[in-house]
């Protein structure tokens, strides 16, 4: 398998991009082509990942102690990109290590499993070229952004990403919610991607290079101050692109897309490239408190803050959606006390079980015709194996043993407490209202009498192997925690009883709690009226919306428009205008002097001539 | 081939740049008595031939011996024309953005002999600005290009097209005019009217900021930075297509070329002074050419505004003067030049179909017209600086130098870089997406229009994924100008 | 010294008449009472200087060429006055700003 790894590792995203115009070109006429043309770049994801683990692993000394991971299994040439003389480059280069290879992993199977359950969920729609095109496309600027060897490779394939999630949000473009949710997300995300500009800018006027490991290497000679301020602007690009406070509203929104491509880009691998990103460089973290202390603020609030939306939102989608920023949240605490093993061992285990919760509402939502919790009911009974894996999920994503959910859960609590007990009290909290939300939904849509009429029927297989191939890791990836601790060569807090115990019991107390306020639609809504106000606020997750749109949408457009209005136009343009008024007056004016009067003419040249004539008889005195 | 071939060639290239339109425009009038279609097949000759010249500078032994030399000469002793790696990209782009004007104005049926003339004379004047090496002849070109452009836009343009076509006149004339009076203080003070030997010199003796402003108003009303650019929306909206496409894709770009082939080599001391002049210009361009670019309801209107908020980056670049920023500064000018052009080919198809432009009559163009959307998306994306496409490696490498010299001021320009994604998805949201507007029986692009349309595209692909090619050939260019300061690092 | 001063107010005589009159007849009239200044000067300063009548062969000469002049121009009111019906210079404005 290592003669996989002679391949440049660029053609992982170079393979995927061609393929995705190829898509483009053919998938009209051929119609099966499509997603198996779509299918080859996450194949191919895995297959270079797994190579590159055993060379990693068979090696004798793989790991890089500055950096913190393993040395490159693979890594291409560095291809000069942008050339200025002879000292200024911006280079394209890729490489795996350990981190990008298991990140290639989780990228590769979630990647696989959306495109064969989209043959399913997509049948017969009219966008299906175009809809595997740019999941291709997307698979390609994926792995471009987690096997970046240089800033310049990181930032290109973050903003690829970026454009592929606002291509797909907006997928069903004529309905106008979803063109909204796709600028909005597009936009969202950019305000953190000029973050993220910023401290790239930094770093590479900094350090005078582009190449990643040059750049940490140089972390610890640059001035603490402008390290701290690198490594804000690098949170605040991760905030944005990972849906965490205060850059989080553009996630629930994006739930417009398909359902697939909120289970691939918006739970699995998009928003997990903030936490990715931090990972990656985390040795200009390591050197920035307060960076840190921004990532620990932003991971618990959105974890508690989001937890409590999505324990009482109606649209399935909703609740993973929130539930999504919630778990990032969990990551993102954990990175900001310095935990980065924990936080990306989370995101793999929740990549698997959450992925497999979207395809599995996407399964429900394609067999009910319905996103509201309310009006489904007894499902278990006419979709068994979508049932099964959403159990398997739900439990995962609840933190109950022995499942994945748990020991990542487990070691992001465990560091987070032992760093600071307030914001791990906060977590204890929000993982208590996660198995809340995780038992409601289950309870809502697949127990109690059946509510919608009895078209529901099981999913086709297209769509049901991937739930059942995704269910796998999301039930045991628990089970290798040691092993992705040993491979990322991290140093992580040993899971200690007392804390296990704690967090488990939390779950169970918050997961029967869930269980018996959720019974049946009437007794959810009963439970919902109990709340009062509060249920209101959350069910408005704090009119976040309405109060951006009031402090900074409808400002800066009136802004825009004052500019253009006041500026532009009045100001600007009016002063030429004015300056053409007045020099067409003055001209007017002038005119008068010209009467045809020959002999004022005359006499006027010989007034001036005389003045002339005194004036030089003067002057030359 | 010998050096002194090649050295022929690429003095015949240059040479047929100029003349072959210039002595096509009168036979494209007169063919018209032969039929209407004819003017157009004698413009799409000259402008072919135009592409052929660049072909034979791009390729083969001349491109090599250029980027070894940097310079080769035609009629080096008279010192009239000259190619480098700085007006190759410059005349390349003219040659492109003169067969999309062809294309787009392919329908023009009103006394299409003169349009088509009047195109080619622009497009040979402009092909002089760029070659000149005599600042002389630099002067006369840039001059030439105002008059036939005014025709265009006055006697092929929308309602108000009269008086754009005056405001464009007046405001570039008067630049024109300090440029002047510049010039002719370059020739009484370098006693030179060669740029070369100009440049070779270290510039100008004595120039100080006065002659560094005397050449830069000029340029600056071209380029053009707030607060000289209101005549810029009004032209390019009331132009007619093949105007917009030659004023936004070459005509702006004359600014920018002027500044780094000029004024930064012939008044190199006031670059200290005059520098984070035109830096604060520019970074007050990009936010307020895309404020103003976002509330428009006219969808030509916007995209002419994005010009402003993309040249507020030249000028940054320019006004940074470092080796990385100028490299930027050219990039940034040429990719314009492509999505620009490709912009107002689109906009201008739709409006010949739809007969209006306003934004809000439009909707869900993306189930009507399928690949004029795919095109206009793909456009946005590339305006809006997406990696990948030609706009992102100029804007990139200028926001680093930008940060470089002047820190957090950067993060203005960071505000425009959202602003510019938001007015062009805006443009993508009110007129691709939703459900249909008033107008939904627009027929799709055709043939013609599509392959122009791709053209482009590729371009503006390959300048994304290789910038190199271009900063590559600027390389010689670079070393042999006095005032560069720093190379980076 | 004398033929200086009286040439000088021919010449402004003459002056005065060109631009205050406002007939065409009498405005030429006084455009030769202005030629007259300059004549004068030359006759009595040329005497002056070397008493021979090389200057008076001049002055006659340009004694017959503003002769010829005053006919045209008389010749040209009297097509004027034809056409017009008028020779009074403001009645005959045709350009005003």
């Amino acid at each position: 398998m290592s003669g996989l790894l002679r391949i440049d590792p660029l053609y992982l995203a170079v393979v995927p991009g061609i393929l995705a115009l190829v898509i483009a070109l053919v998938g009209k006429r051929a119609r099966l082509a499509a997603p198996l043309l779509a299918l080859m770049g996450p194949l191919g994801t895995v297959a270079y990942g797994l190579a590159s683990l055993q060379a990693i692993a068979a090696a004798d000394d793989p790991f890089d102690p500055a950096l913190g991971t393993s040395a490159a299994a693979a890594a291409s040439p560095q291809r000069l990109w942008f050339v200025v003389g002879e000292d200024w480059f911006l280079r394209i280069s890729t490489a795996v290590d350990s981190l990008a290879a298991l990140m290639l992993l989780v990228v590769g199977v979630v990647a696989a499993c959306v495109v064969v359950f989209s043959i399913g969920y997509l049948h017969g729609d009219p966008g299906w070229a175009r809809y595997f095109a740019v999941i291709s496309l997307f698979v390609g600027s994926m792995n471009l952004v987690v096997i970046a060897a240089t800033l310049t490779t990181l930032f290109i394939g973050w903003e690829l990403v970026g454009a592929c999630s606002y291509l797909l949000i907006g997928f069903w473009f004529s309905k106008p919610s979803a063109a909204a949710a796709a600028t909005k997300a597009f936009l969202t995300t950019r305000v953190g991607d000029v973050g993220l500009l910023a401290g790239i800018a930094i770093l590479v006027t900094q350090a005078g290079t582009d190449v990643s490991s040059l750049v940490l290497d140089f972390v610890d000679t640059m001035p603490a101050g402008v390290v701290g301020a690198a490594a804000i602007c690098l949170a605040i690009g991760a905030i944005g692109k990972s849906a965490q406070f205060p850059l989080h509203a553009w996630l629930p929104d994006a739930m417009e897309g398909p359902t697939p491509v909120s289970a691939l880009i918006h739970a699995a691998t998009m928003v997990a490239a903030g936490v990715y990103l931090t990972a990656r460089l985390w040795p200009v973290f390591d050197a920035a408190p307060h960076a840190q202390m921004l990532l620990l603020t932003a991971g618990v609030i959105s974890a508690l803050g989001a937890a409590l939306v999505a324990a009482i939102q109606r649209d399935i989608k909703k609740v993973l959606a929130y539930s999504t920023i919630s778990q990032l949240g969990f990551m993102f605490a954990a990175l900001g006390v310095g935990a980065w093993g924990a936080a990306f061992f989370h995101l793999m285990t929740h990549a698997a079980f959450k992925a497999m919760l979207f395809l599995g509402s996407g399964s429900v939502i394609h067999s009910v015709g319905t996103q509201d919790v309310h009006e489904m009911g007894g499902l278990r009974r006419v979709m068994p194996v979508t049932f099964g894996t959403w159990l398997i999920g739900a439990l995962a994503l609840a933190g109950i043993a022995p499942l994945s959910g748990f020991f990542s859960k487990d070691a992001v609590l465990e560091s987070v407490w032992h760093a600071s007990p307030v914001a791990g009290s906060a977590l204890f909290v929000a993982s208590a209202v996660t198995a809340f939300y995780a038992a409601r939904v289950t309870r809502l849509v697949f127990f109690g009498t059946p509510n919608s009429d009895a078209h529901a029927h099981e999913a086709s297989a297209t769509m049901w192997v991937p739930l059942v191939v995704l269910a796998l890791p999301a039930a045991v990836l628990g089970l290798v925690h040691g092993a992705v601790v040993e491979v990322l060569a991290v140093h992580a807090e040993p899971l200690s009883v007392p804390i296990s115990a704690a967090a488990l019991a939390l779950a169970v107390i918050g997961g029967v709690a869930g269980w018996t306020a959720s019974r049946g639609p009437v007794g959810d809504a009963a439970t919902r009226r109990r709340l009062g106000t509060v249920g209101d606020t959350l069910a408005a997750a704090y009119h976040y919306d309405a109060l951006v749109d009031r402090a900074v949408v409808r400002p800066a457009v009136a802004v825009c428009r004052g500019l253009w209005a006041a500026g532009d136009r009045l100001i600007v343009d009016g002063f030429t205008v004015l300056l053409a008024l007045g020099a067409s007056l003055a001209g007017r004016g002038l005119s008068r002097l010209h009467s045809g009067d020959a002999q004022a003419y005359a006499a006027t040249i010989v007034a001036v001539a005389a003045l002339a004539l005194a004036a030089i008889s003067w002057i030359g005195r | 081939m010998s050096a002194m071939e090649a050295n022929a060639v690429t003095v015949a290239a240059l040479w047929a740049l100029i003349l072959v339109p210039l002595l096509a425009a009168p036979i494209a009038w007169f063919a018209e008595r032969g039929g209407g279609g004819r003017p157009r097949l004698v413009g799409l000759g000259a402008v072919l031939a135009q592409v052929a010249a660049v072909a034979v500078l791009l390729t083969g032994e001349v491109s090599a011996e250029l980027a070894e030399s940097g310079r080769r000469g035609a009629g080096a002793a008279a010192g009239l024309l000259a190619i480098d790696g700085l007006a190759l990209p410059f005349v390349a782009l003219t040659a492109l953005t003169g067969l999309a004007a062809l294309s787009a104005s392919w329908s023009v049926t009103r006394r299409s002999g003169a349009h088509v003339a009047l195109l080619l004379v622009v497009q040979a004047a402009l092909a002089c600005v760029f070659l000149a090496d005599n600042i002389v002849l630099f002067y006369i070109a840039w001059e030439s290009v105002l008059v036939p452009m005014y025709l265009l836009i006055g006697g092929w343009g929308s309602r108000n097209a009269r008086a754009a076509a005056a405001k464009f006149l007046v405001f570039t004339f008067a630049g024109g005019a300090v440029l002047l009076v510049g010039v002719i203080a370059v020739l009484v003070g370098a006693g030179s009217s060669s740029i070369a030997v100009i440049t070779a010199a270290g510039g100008v003796p004595g120039a100080g900021a006065l002659l560094f402003w005397l050449l830069a108003s000029g340029m600056l009303v071209k380029l053009p930075v707030v607060p000289v650019h209101t005549w810029l929306p009004d032209a390019h909206t009331e132009a007619p297509t093949a105007g917009s496409i030659v004023l936004a894709g070459v005509l702006l770009k004359m600014g920018g070329y002027g500044l780094i082939r000029i004024v930064l080599p012939f008044a190199p001391d006031a670059l200290a002074g005059s520098g984070p002049v035109l830096v604060a210009l520019g970074i007050v361009g990009v936010v307020w050419g895309a404020a103003c670019a976002f509330v428009q309801t006219d969808l030509k209107r916007l995209v002419a505004y994005s010009s402003v908020a993309h040249m507020g980056f030249v000028a940054v670049a320019v006004g940074l003067a470092t080796r990385v920023s100028l490299s930027a500064a050219v990039l940034t000018m040429v990719s314009h030049g492509l999505v620009a052009g490709l912009l107002f080919f689109l906009v201008g198809a739709l409006y010949e179909r739809a007969h209006t432009r306003e934004i809000s009559r439009f909707g869900g163009l993306g189930s009507i017209a399928r690949i004029w959307s795919v095109a206009f998306v793909f456009a946005s994306l590339a305006s809006a600086g997406l990696p990948g496409l030609s706009g992102f490696p100029g804007e990139f490498a200028t926001f680093i130098e930008t940060y470089r010299a002047w820190g957090w001021w950067s993060l203005v320009l960071g505000a425009g870089i959202v602003l510019v994604a938001a007015y062009n998805l805006r443009g993508v949201r009110a007129i691709v997406q939703g459900p249909s507007g008033e107008i939904s029986d627009v027929s799709d692009l055709g043939l013609r229009e599509r392959v122009t349309a791709a053209v482009f595209a590729v371009c503006i692909v390959v300048l994304g994924v290789a910038p190199f090619l271009i900063t590559v050939a600027l390389e010689p260019f670079l070393n042999s100008i006095a005032y560069v300061t720093g190379g980076g690092r | 010294m004398s033929a200086l001063a009286v040439g000088g107010a021919l010449f402004a005589i003459g002056l005065y008449g060109v631009l205050v009159r406002r007939d065409l007849v009498a405005v030429l009239a006084s455009i030769e009472v202005m030629i007259a200044a300059p004549l004068l000067l030359l006759v009595s300063l040329g005497a002056a200087a070397d008493g021979s009548s090389r200057v008076e062969a001049v002055a006659l000469l340009l004694i017959v060429l503003a002769a010829a002049g005053a006919a045209v121009g008389l010749a040209l009111v009297v097509a004027i006055a034809r056409t017009a019906r008028t020779t009074r210079i403001d009645e005959l404005r045709q350009v005003s700003g």
